[in-house]
């Protein structure tokens, strides 16, 4: 594994240079908006990223509080396979499909539904036990680094092409940063809080802040947005050379994720690993000071 | 021992123990008594446009002044390790939590009662929208800062500097709803459109968060 | 051509919420290991 890591370093960097390269030269320039509008091979990729890392950090933190219990977990495993199921089938409802906002295609969203199955399965297969826990970690505070980039260049984007910095009421900023204030929030209460329930409490505030989201989504429903429609699965259109080069910058900031995520789980693994030892060496200590070997496997690398 | 009665002894408990003291009461009428001054200096309250803003005034008053009462509900069953010895009882966990929610709810809404006549004379305030559809703005409202309130104020029980982590961890998640009663406050102050959206989303925040907090609760408590 | 300032500026805010991320990143990394050399020694 730990020979994969530089490889991968090289590759991405490879991949965010040409990404670059794709994004301010080849790709044309747009008829309205001119140059400033290339701001969205960040911006966008970035955007994809962040919401990606915050759905992974939901399921994982769902996981870990339905394992506490062999009944619940089984239950769980049941709710999900239903909910794929029934929200694949509901999408092609007409009924149902006269309900979804102008512009959502009914197929983008029955994939949208099909990953919550897929990712619950996956994540709960991958990381099994604590490393839930340590997954969950790991996408929120790489996810709130994200979401942070999509938040200061969105505004540089809107001042010369809106005239104005931020909206105020709009769904798409509000709800963004609503989602950013939560997961400081639930950052916050993982740095002030070290106590073995500090688990818990974290997978119960993530469960909390993803009921949020949609709430606040429909709570600004009726604000006008000013936000381009959304690429993928909406009404907006795009010149498709423009679509491949965001593709390409989406893929290369994927693995840039990739790539910070796993150094923030390794960080985190070797974190809780010393602090073992440490809670280990002081029970030591306390007795006769034998000298036992440390749990200490990984240290020395 | 149904939830029921474990939750009215409870309940009955708790409105006894702030009769006799007053406590949270006290604090919070002061609080937003001093957050209304405070706001008729910084802006102008015979202004045409304080049906406007007055809606934000009352709700970012109560808010902050449930918060000072919320950080008090649990703070009391610490002591003497009452919190602990419930934790070991067969009762139900839920039931402690209804009634630390309801008598929550009861401390605000005496507050409110108390408060809202003050903010109708210090800022000359004429309903023009029907007036009787306050009402469910108001006990929807209450019930979406109480019952996250005291969810949160549970959770960060567990944590170093408690008073702080409440409004951290409480603001984030109650932005819908705080939206929903100020928009639909003013739209009901001003009668310049129909409030009956933002009621919708305040009950749909109210049975959403109230069927999270029963169901989290437990783990909560119990978290090891 | 005023914009083109924007389209900099953002371009170069990515990269230094990144650096500042990855900066504190190796930061912790490295504490982290002298203390598990310094559990060793003992």
């Amino acid at each position: 594994m730990k020979r994969i890591f530089p490889i991968l370093s090289v590759i991405t960097a490879a991949l965010l240079a040409y990404a670059l390269y794709q994004a301010l030269v080849v790709a044309p320039t747009d008829a309205q908006q001119g140059d400033v509008y290339r701001i969205i091979y960040y911006h966008v990729p970035s955007a994809w990223t962040a919401f990606l890392l915050f759905f992974i950090n939901f399921i994982a933190s769902i996981q870990y509080l339905v394992s506490a219990k062999a009944s619940t977990k089984a239950a769980a495993k049941w709710i999900v396979l239903g909910i794929g199921v029934v929200g694949v089938i509901a999408c092609f409802l007409p009924q149902v499909q006269r309900m979804l906002p102008v512009g959502m295609r009914p197929s983008a969203v029955a994939t949208t539904v099909l990953a919550i199955p897929l990712f619950y399965f996956l994540i709960g297969r991958l990381f099994p036990g604590q490393k839930l826990d340590v997954l969950a970690v790991t996408t929120a505070e790489v996810g709130v680094v994200f979401c942070t980039i999509v938040l200061v260049t969105g505004p540089i984007w809107a001042r010369p092409v809106w005239g104005i910095w931020w909206a105020p009421g709009d769904i798409r900023l509000t709800s963004t940063l609503v989602l950013w204030l939560i997961y400081v929030s639930y950052l916050v209460l993982r740095r002030f809080s070290n106590s073995a329930q500090t688990q818990m409490l974290a997978a119960a505030l993530a469960v909390f802040g993803a009921l949020d989201v949609p709430l606040v989504y429909f709570s600004i429903w009726f604000f006008r947005t000013q936000h381009p429609q959304p690429v993928i699965g909406g009404g907006g259109s795009m010149d498709p050379r423009m679509l491949h080069v965001l593709l390409i910058s989406w893929i290369a900031f994927l693995c840039f994720a990739f790539l910070v995520c796993w150094s923030r789980f390794r960080l985190e693994l070797l974190h809780r690993e010393i602090e073992e030892a440490h809670a280990m060496e002081s029970l030591l200590g306390a007795g006769a000071g034998s000298k036992a070997s440390l749990p200490l496997s990984r240290s020395s690398r | 021992m149904s939830l029921w009665s474990v939750t009215f002894a409870t309940l009955r408990k708790d409105i006894r123990l702030e009769w006799r003291s007053k406590d949270a009461l006290n604090a919070m009428l002061f609080f937003s008594l001093l957050v209304v001054v405070i706001f008729m200096f910084s802006f102008d309250p015979l202004a045409e446009e304080s049906r406007h803003i007055v809606g934000g005034l009352v709700w970012v008053s109560f808010l902050f002044a449930s918060v000072t009462a919320l950080n008090q509900t649990w703070a009391r069953e610490l002591r003497n390790q009452v919190l602990d010895a419930y934790r070991v009882s067969p009762a139900p966990a839920n039931a402690l939590f209804l009634a630390k929610a309801l008598g929550n709810f009861i401390f605000v809404s005496v507050l409110e009662a108390l408060m809202t006549p003050l903010f109708v004379i210090f800022y000359n305030v004429r309903v023009l929208g029907p007036a009787w559809q306050l009402l469910p703005i108001a006990v929807l409202g209450t019930w979406a800062l109480v019952v996250n309130g005291t969810f949160f104020a549970a959770m960060s029980l567990r944590t170093r500097s408690r008073e702080i982590m409440l409004p951290l961890l409480l603001f984030p998640i109650s932005i819908p709803a705080v939206l929903g009663m100020v928009a639909g406050t003013t739209s009901i102050l001003t009668g310049e459109e129909s409030a009956h959206f933002w009621i919708v989303l305040l009950l749909t925040y109210d049975v959403v968060f109230t069927t999270a907090c029963l169901a989290l609760f437990g783990a909560i408590l119990h978290a090891e | 051509m005023n914009a083109i300032k924007f389209l900099i500026a953002a371009y170069v805010a990515t990269w230094a919420i990144h650096g500042v991320y990855l900066a504190s990143l190796v930061r912790r990394f490295s504490r982290l290991r002298q203390q598990s050399r310094e559990l060793e020694k003992k």
